[in-house]
């Protein structure tokens, strides 16, 4: 392993030996697989401790969230915590304290597992991240970046740099569900989150997404717009479950069943359904 | 004789004795000991079930020679780890009988180049036919150990249980499962070992039995008892884990060391440990439980399987204990119960806390909420319609002589629980709630100390002696790993000393400096080896008395001056008892008839559970436990015996879930199996009712199994009493519930409107 020390000393090694470095932050993933002889004699480049690539901006209308930010850097950030709730209490998710204290926003996205706690509430805001490489940058929609199972949108020379929000979910009604193994430390055998409004008892704008049920973190596009413009009867909520039960492919594996995960995320749709229709969304 | 008059110590919750060392990070494990040179070893194992090993091959590409290889040729004595039944060979030769059966071993000064030689290492083998489940191992088509598979059964009878059925009321039959469960001790196994060039053998490591690695070591190694020595390190955590498999690890870290010339540590990783370490038996338990119009009980007829694995190891004692247990605290005129345990090609399973009795006890107790159901009883009336009682005989026709307080205790819990009106008011919520609570219980013994003849077997010895810097030492071989032998051991000799807490010591657990009082299991230290300390001390204080003057009435400083004096007298200071048992108890091994255990400790728990029927899972939200397990020798300490073992349970219940593939363990990393946090464990209300037992020390009996055993029917109970659903096997996972309450349902239906 090595450890350059700035950002721009990583990109020009990565430019330099396209593919030839595995990046690592907080190493919460890697050296766990690296223990359990997954991850056989890897190149690494450290991340950790480039200022350059931990920070946190609140503006107006949006938030931008460095790659190496740890889950605690989020769980601290007031700001964040009003106007990104969902993204906060998924932090809290995350491993343990420790964990929380070394592993980054970044890491869990670059990582790629469709069981990520951080992606579904980055989907139901609507994040884009920016990637950079001594080419320059580019932003893309998130829900873009997975490209397949531990697959992404990174080329051989790039970084994710960023995580990029729009603040503008307050007054959505905001869930989100996380169903695990145990309480703590745990990886999800299902998750969903959801931002919609309600206006007169129909739904207006509604996003969907869920974890642990198809190769990479997935948007409920179907779901959503079997509610989108109806009002949440026992008829919605039927089509809803049904379109989610449609467009979810959850697997079989150690961790639960493909029945399972699909029926219980049908359940937090439905759950979420209940609130919206008694809380509403916020005038 | 123990009173239970007024103590000092005894009941005080003194500091633990090694506490502030691990408070500050000086206490020191096996892998905190750098032995000078040492080199660092690797277990290459068995790739199959079953199976002929035809040839070990070895890569050319490595440099060998910088490598101590030891197989099974090697091994000076015996290729046997000696338990109970000399089965299981310390290395396989010639064949294997489970995955990660040891069958080479590797030392190397640098612990990075091993995984690669492990690698290096080419074994081939004729895969032979494997069993994985008791169901084929009964069927004796395939046979894996001995002639029949059986690795040991046990027919317990009492009355005449063939002639009540036709006459019976109410006949109810049931079949409950139980899974295998990991210890997940904190610190891995792990020994150090130093072969010295005269023969002679020197083992350090985690462990709760020193003297059983001593027997292994003789074994392999061919030496007699004086060449061989054993010192537990501070030990991180045991439960049964380390009172056998402690003998193979220190085998083969000591056959090493021979080997290589060096010292060598060999410290297993988490995910070697799971995979290759000794587990609770699964089990498989049917009842056929016959009563009369009023719920009492006349006849039971329990059939209990084990799952044994592919040795011996400990099943037959294990098995013993279930067998004992099987009919819980209950009065039956009409007992059988037919007990046999398996052998397959699972990876050998061992001692865990509990010992047998977690697995029928979980049966015993769903099955009486059955036959409630079934009846139309309340299952708490029908439990307490048939206690046993003072001067009843149980199962094995041992009369219970000691004052019982089962209906006390009963009422206790119900109280403190507010059970009935708990049970009331959730059934009023859960018709509206997507939370579905509910209130469950069960009622159990646990026998203290060794079963039956054992104790007398094992012939403990233990005592006191004095130091010249005046200080007491506690000499016993029983360790400290975490339950708090050293502390309660230490409060029994300096209350029966008459001196301080601070004045008395742990001998180093040591082989060579302590003398065998028995290993540290079976709930039986503070009864059995309390004991032994207390009348060890006051026997010094009768020497002391007869040689050095020592008064009525003493400060501590006059107690250690009368000790040197004595010692000017008689040359040391020391006084040692060999175990006694109480009179009157006769057991009879052949019949399984008499005094299964001289004493027993009472348990009922209570647990409150919440179903979430959005994500079919359950959580214990609150639990009581009311026990009587006679004097409490440290409260603080014993209410932590009491809260580990429920938490454990509860692990055991709804989350701990050993999954196999080919007798292989697929979810051998703290990421996929699953134990409970803190977060998951609720807030636990312990009581004790305190009875002294006379002949334990200072009036103690067993408590360190007792509160695992009642944790997984008192939640399965629950959940019965929440959701309608009768679940008989453990652990009961989501998925599982899942299977129960709603897969049967069309998916697309909404749930809740």
């Amino acid at each position: 392993m090595i450890a350059p020390g700035g950002l721009d000393a990583v990109l020009e090694l990565l430019a330099r030996e396209p593919g030839a470095w595995t990046p690592i932050a907080g190493g919460t993933e890697l050296m766990v697989a690296f223990a359990a002889g997954r991850l056989a004699a890897p190149k690494l480049v450290s991340l950790w401790n480039i200022p350059a690539l931990r920070f946190i901006e609140t503006g107006a209308g949006s938030a931008a969230i460095g790659a190496a930010s740890t889950f605690l850097d989020l769980r601290a950030h007031a700001v964040l915590a009003a106007k990104l709730p969902l993204l906060v209490k998924a932090a809290s998710w995350i491993g343990s304290i420790a964990n929380q204290s070394r592993a980054t926003l970044g890491g869990n996205l670059v990582n790629g597992s469709p069981a990520a706690d951080s992606s579904p509430a980055l989907l139901v805001y609507d994040a884009e991240v920016e990637l950079i490489s001594v080419r320059g940058r580019r932003r893309i929609p998130y829900a873009e970046f997975h490209t397949g199972y531990k697959r992404n949108a990174l080329a051989t020379d790039e970084l994710l740099y960023a995580v990029h929000l729009p603040c503008r979910f307050t007054r959505h009604k905001q869930y989100i569900r996380k169903v695990g193994a145990r309480r703590a430390m745990a990886v999800a055998k299902a998750a969903l989150a959801a931002t919609a409004l309600l206006r007169d008892g129909v739904v207006g704008e509604i996003r969907l997404a869920a974890a642990s049920v198809a190769p990479v973190p997935t948007r409920l596009y179907q779901a959503e717009a079997a509610l989108a413009g109806r009002p949440i009867t026992r008829q919605t909520v039927q089509a809803a479950r049904e379109a989610l039960l449609a467009e979810v492919r959850p697997i079989d594996d150690i961790r639960s069943t493909a029945e399972y995960r699909r029926r219980v995320t049908a359940n937090l749709l439905e759950e979420f359904l209940l609130e919206l229709r008694r809380e509403g969304s916020r005038p | 004789m123990s009173s239970s008059a007024t103590t000092r110590i005894v009941g005080a919750p003194v500091p633990r004795k090694e506490g502030a060392d691990k408070l500050r990070g000086c206490a020191r494990y096996v892998d905190d000991i750098a032995p000078e040179g040492a080199w660092h070893g690797l277990t290459v194992r068995s790739a199959i079930p079953r199976g002929i090993i035809r040839s070990i091959a070895f890569d050319p590409a490595i440099d060998w020679s910088q490598f101590a290889v030891v197989t099974a040729a090697d091994i000076p004595g015996q290729n046997c780890i000696q338990l109970i039944v000399a089965d299981q060979p310390c290395l396989a030769a010639g064949r294997v009988n489970h995955c990660e059966e040891a069958i080479l071993l590797l030392a190397h000064p640098d612990k990075h180049k091993l995984r690669e030689a492990a690698a290096g290492v080419r074994i081939d083998y004729d895969p032979l036919p494997p069993v994985f489940t008791i169901e084929e191992s009964e069927r004796q088509e395939t046979i894996v150990w001995g002639e029949d598979n059986l690795l040991k059964s046990f027919l317990l009878e009492k009355g005449d249980v063939d002639s009540v059925w036709e006459r019976a009321a109410h006949i109810v039959t049931g079949e409950y499962r139980t899974g295998a469960q990991e210890h997940l001790y904190i610190e891995n196994q792990g020994m150090a070992a130093e072969y010295g060039a005269e023969g002679s053998v020197k083992v350090w490591g985690s462990m709760q039995c020193p003297y059983y690695v001593v027997r292994s070591l003789c074994r392999v190694f061919g030496l007699p008892e004086d060449k061989v020595r054993v010192i537990q390190t501070e030990t991180g955590g045991a439960f049964g884990g380390k009172e056998d498999y402690p003998s193979v690890v220190g085998c083969h870290a000591a056959l090493l060391a021979m080997k290589s010339g060096h010292p060598v540590k060999l410290i297993y990783d988490r995910m070697e440990d799971l995979a290759s370490t000794t587990k609770r038996h699964p089990s498989r338990v049917r009842h056929r439980t016959a009563l009369d119009r009023d719920g009492k009980l006349l006849a039971m007829e329990i059939d209990l399987a084990t799952d044994g694995g592919a040795y011996s190891t400990l099943s037959s004692t294990v098995l013993s204990r279930a067998t004992l247990h099987a009919p819980g605290p209950y009065l039956c005129p009409n007992v059988r119960v037919r007990a046999r345990s398996w052998a397959t090609n699972n990876v050998p399973y061992g001692a865990f806390r509990g010992f047998g009795a977690p697995q029928v006890i979980f049966a015993m107790e769903r099955h009486m909420d059955e036959i409630a159901a079934a009846l139309g009883f309340d299952p708490v009336e029908l439990r307490r319609r048939n206690f046993l009682h003072h001067g009843d005989a149980n199962a094995t026709g041992q009369l219970m002589r000691e004052p019982m307080i089962l209906d006390q205790l009963l009422d206790r819990a119900l109280k403190e629980s507010g059970y009935y009106a708990k049970r009331t008011r959730f059934a009023r919520e859960n018709a509206t709630s997507p939370i579905k609570r509910g209130m469950g219980m069960a009622a159990y013994y646990h026998g203290s100390g060794f079963t039956g003849s054992g104790e007398v077997y094992l012939n403990s010895l233990a005592g006191v002696d004095v130091t010249p810097n005046g200080k007491v030492r506690v000499l016993a071989s029983n360790t400290e790993f975490g339950q708090g032998t050293n502390t309660i051991l230490t409060q029994i000799a300096a209350e029966a000393l008459g001196i301080g807490y601070e004045d008395v010591l742990m001998a180093a657990p040591d082989t060579g400096i302590v003398p065998n009082s028995g290993p540290t299991v079976a709930s039986r230290t503070s009864m059995v080896v309390g004991r032994l300390i207390e009348r060890a001390s006051a026997g010094l204080v009768r020497l002391l008395r007869e040689h050095a003057g020592l008064g009525e009435r003493y400060t501590s400083a006059e107690f250690f001056l009368a000790c040197e004096r004595c010692r000017a007298v008689l040359g040391q200071v020391k006084s040692l008892c060999r175990y006694e048992p109480p009179p009157g108890i006769s057991w009879d091994d052949e019949t399984y008839h008499g005094a299964a255990y001289p004493a027993y400790a009472w348990a009922i728990q209570v647990a409150q559970v919440a179903v979430d029927t959005v994500t079919c899972s359950a959580e214990v939200e609150e639990f009581w436990a009311v026990q009587e397990v006679g004097r409490v020798i440290h409260p603080v300490l014993a209410a932590g015996q009491i809260e580990g073992g429920i938490a454990q349970g509860i692990g055991y219940a709804l989350y701990e879930k050993v999954i196999l593939e080919n007798g292989r363990m697929a979810n051998s990393q703290m990421t996929n199996y699953i134990m409970p946090t803190a977060e998951d464990v609720p807030p636990i209300h312990v009581y004790f009712e305190e009875i002294p037992y006379r002949y334990g020390g200072f009036g103690a009996k067993g408590l360190g199994e007792l509160p695992h055993d009642g944790p997984a029917p008192a939640i399965l109970n629950a959940i019965r009493d929440a959701a309608g659903v009768a679940i008989n096997a453990i652990p009961l996972l989501p998925e599982e519930l899942f299977a129960e309450l709603v897969a049967h349902m069309p998916a697309g239906e909404p749930a809740a409107l």
